[in-house]
């Protein structure tokens, strides 16, 4: 049962297929922005998981410990959660003038709002 | 000086990141925000220039940013395949500026002009930043930094459907950038490193795992997404259509250039040539791709009754040229694709810029609209004309440049179809700008429709030294030619 003690991955594939399938299949503008924050996140797990080291530490000198987790990629995930947070943000302030706009926030229905091109 | 010329890198970058806020408070004050961000696109293109000047004097430059060595510290990195990008962005930057003060007038709202040009300023230091970094996650938060501000732009159209493209944008956008992310967690839990020099030279000892492999496809589809490449392109048409006129001449000239460079960094710098070509026989993905959107965008520019959607379309083609040539992975053909980013740069600005000039007019540009519009603005559309022949590919003009050497590195290729292809596909090109020319020139205006007059001087000015550009280039070709051809030694030769 080797593949089981990697959960922390199967996790996130799961995550990732989930959100990628979201942002693709829903027509709803809020539901897409779900789905790309599951889809991000997802990401950030993997990251935390790959510096993550059985036993080890934060990184900060203690006497007596000798294994630590590497710091790195949490700096990075904190950067990108910034970067998702401004995302999503801004994903949904696009969606509040969607809204002002068509009274709408069903893609379809704003399509046919706009006639096809 | 001397201290200028040290932190010259990081300048180019932190000018127009730290003059963004300051034009956001500008926000009363509409001329003087706008004052203050051309001083600043031209102060970046200064940089670029003494930039360009070091590098050809004394050879590549490492810059540790804050004065930490890499690769624990990031580093920025300027060498003759950036600096051409490095300079296309600022180019354009400065010379769109004077453009923008009427154009941008007339199309957006006063009270926004603050926030406008200071995420116009954001999305230049972005696409500067993921240019010059020589660090891999550097780049995903550069990309992120333009894509933001490309986004709150692109929203900022008159026409609601703006704001639906811009959403459309930032959907796909994100799922590129996110793609890149998990292809730089790929690579780093392979070498433990992020500086590009460093991942080069660490790759090849991992080379052959799974992990690397998938890695270099996330990457690259990654990539894909955000310079547009057929089938991934379909946030662009929508995109450049709607948003404000400044706008889609920025970003048509710069954006999906920076992540061009981006690909050709990632394929021939970090991965090496042979990693791309040699064992993934990247070429074979590419080839039919670039040739698929040359040749479906193309058609369905020729279908096109709003003229700045058929220029759009007509932008995702070029995109193919472009790759089409790095498909061929030669240095000849890599050169044909750096000179390339160059001249469509040009070209496809002037097109806009003709167009916004027309805009700013008539209030739009179908064809409709447009017929008999040659007698009422002979100096805009004889502009249009001209870049419309360097888009094309006629001799003596910038896109005749490019053809050539594409051509060229076709036949060096044995590759005499795709040089078939490419002659059959400029034709295609040919009948959508002599759709513009035919309403243009021969046709009546409609009765009813209300004359203009030409285009103020601040509009043409910009847009006839644009064109006269593509014209100066595509005689005295050697300043484009031998820069790029510079670029393409350098990629060709990797980091190490």
């Amino acid at each position: 049962m080797e593949w089981l003690g990697l959960y922390n991955y199967w996790v996130v594939v799961v995550l990732m297929m989930v959100g990628f399938y979201i942002v693709i299949a829903q027509g709803n503008l809020v539901k897409k922005i779900v789905g790309l924050n599951i889809f991000q996140t997802s990401v950030f797990i993997f990251f935390i998981s790959l510096a993550k080291l059985d036993g080890g530490t934060a990184p900060v000198y203690v006497e007596g410990i000798t294994e630590y987790s590497n710091p790195l990629p949490h700096v990075l995930i904190l950067t990108a959660i910034v970067v998702g947070v401004a995302l999503t943000a801004m994903g949904l302030a696009l969606v509040v003038r969607v809204h002002e706009l068509y009274g709408s926030i069903e893609e379809d229905e704003i399509h046919e709002q706009d006639g096809k091109h | 000086m001397d201290l200028l010329i040290q932190h010259l890198p990081a300048l180019q970058v932190v000018l127009p990141m730290l003059a963004a806020p300051i034009v956001m408070l500008m926000a009363r004050a509409p001329r003087l925000a706008w004052a203050a961000t051309t001083l600043t696109t031209w102060l970046t293109l200064g940089v670029s220039i003494l930039l360009v000047q070091q590098v050809l004097l004394h050879g590549s430059i490492s810059y540790h940013m804050g004065g930490w060595v890499p690769p624990v510290g990031i580093e920025y990195f300027v060498d003759p395949a950036n600096i051409v990008v490095l300079l296309i962005i600022s180019l354009m930057g400065a010379i769109s500026m004077p453009f923008a003060l009427r154009s941008v007038e007339q199309e957006v709202d006063k009270a926004k002009h603050g926030l406008f040009y200071a995420a116009f300023l954001l999305a230049n230091c972005g696409l500067l930043g993921i240019t010059i970094t020589g660090d891999a996650f550097n780049i995903f938060v550069f990309f992120e930094i333009s894509a933001l501000a490309s986004y709150a732009l692109i929203a900022m159209g008159k026409d609601r459907r703006a704001v639906m493209s811009s959403y459309q944008y930032l959907v796909m956008g994100t799922v590129g950038t996110t793609f890149l992310l998990i292809g730089i967690g790929f690579m780093y839990i392979m070498t433990g490193t992020l500086n590009l020099i460093d991942l080069a030279q660490r790759l090849p000892e991992v080379n052959d795992t799974g992990t690397i492999r998938a890695a270099f496809a996330f990457l690259v589809v990654g990539i894909s997404l955000k310079l547009a490449l057929f089938p991934l392109h379909l946030w662009l048409p929508n995109a450049y259509t709607y948003a404000p006129s400044m706008i889609t001449v920025f970003l048509s000239a710069t954006a999906t250039k920076v992540a061009i460079y981006v690909l050709l960094r990632i394929i021939f710098s970090v991965f090496g040539y042979e990693f791309s070509f040699s064992e993934l026989n990247l070429g074979y993905v590419l080839m039919p791709l670039a040739m698929l959107g040359i040749l479906i965008p193309s058609i369905v520019a020729i279908f096109q009754t709003n003229i700045k959607r058929m220029l759009a379309y007509s932008s995702v083609a070029q995109v193919g040229y472009m790759i089409l040539g790095v498909s061929f992975a030669s240095t000849l053909g890599l050169m044909a694709s750096v000179v390339h980013l160059f001249n469509h740069a040009v070209t496809k600005a002037a097109l806009f810029m003709a167009l916004a000039c027309i805009i700013y007019r008539v209030g739009g540009v179908s064809l409709d609209r447009m017929a008999g519009i040659a007698k009422q603005m002979p100096w805009t559309m004889a502009a249009f004309v001209l870049a419309g022949l360097s888009l094309i590919g006629i001799p003596l003009t910038v896109g005749f440049v490019t053809k050539w050497h594409l051509l060229l590195a076709a036949l060096e290729g044995g590759l005499w179809p795709v040089a078939v292809f490419l002659l059959g596909t400029s034709l295609l090109a040919t009948i959508y700008i002599w759709k513009v020319v035919e309403a243009a020139y021969l046709k009546e205006p409609a009765e009813g429709a209300q004359p203009v007059r030409e285009a103020p001087m601040s509009l043409l000015l910009p847009t006839w030294a644009l064109t006269v550009a593509c014209l100066y280039f595509g005689i005295d070709t050697s300043l484009p030619v031998d820069l790029a051809n510079r670029a393409a030694e350098t990629l060709m030769g990797g980091y190490l």
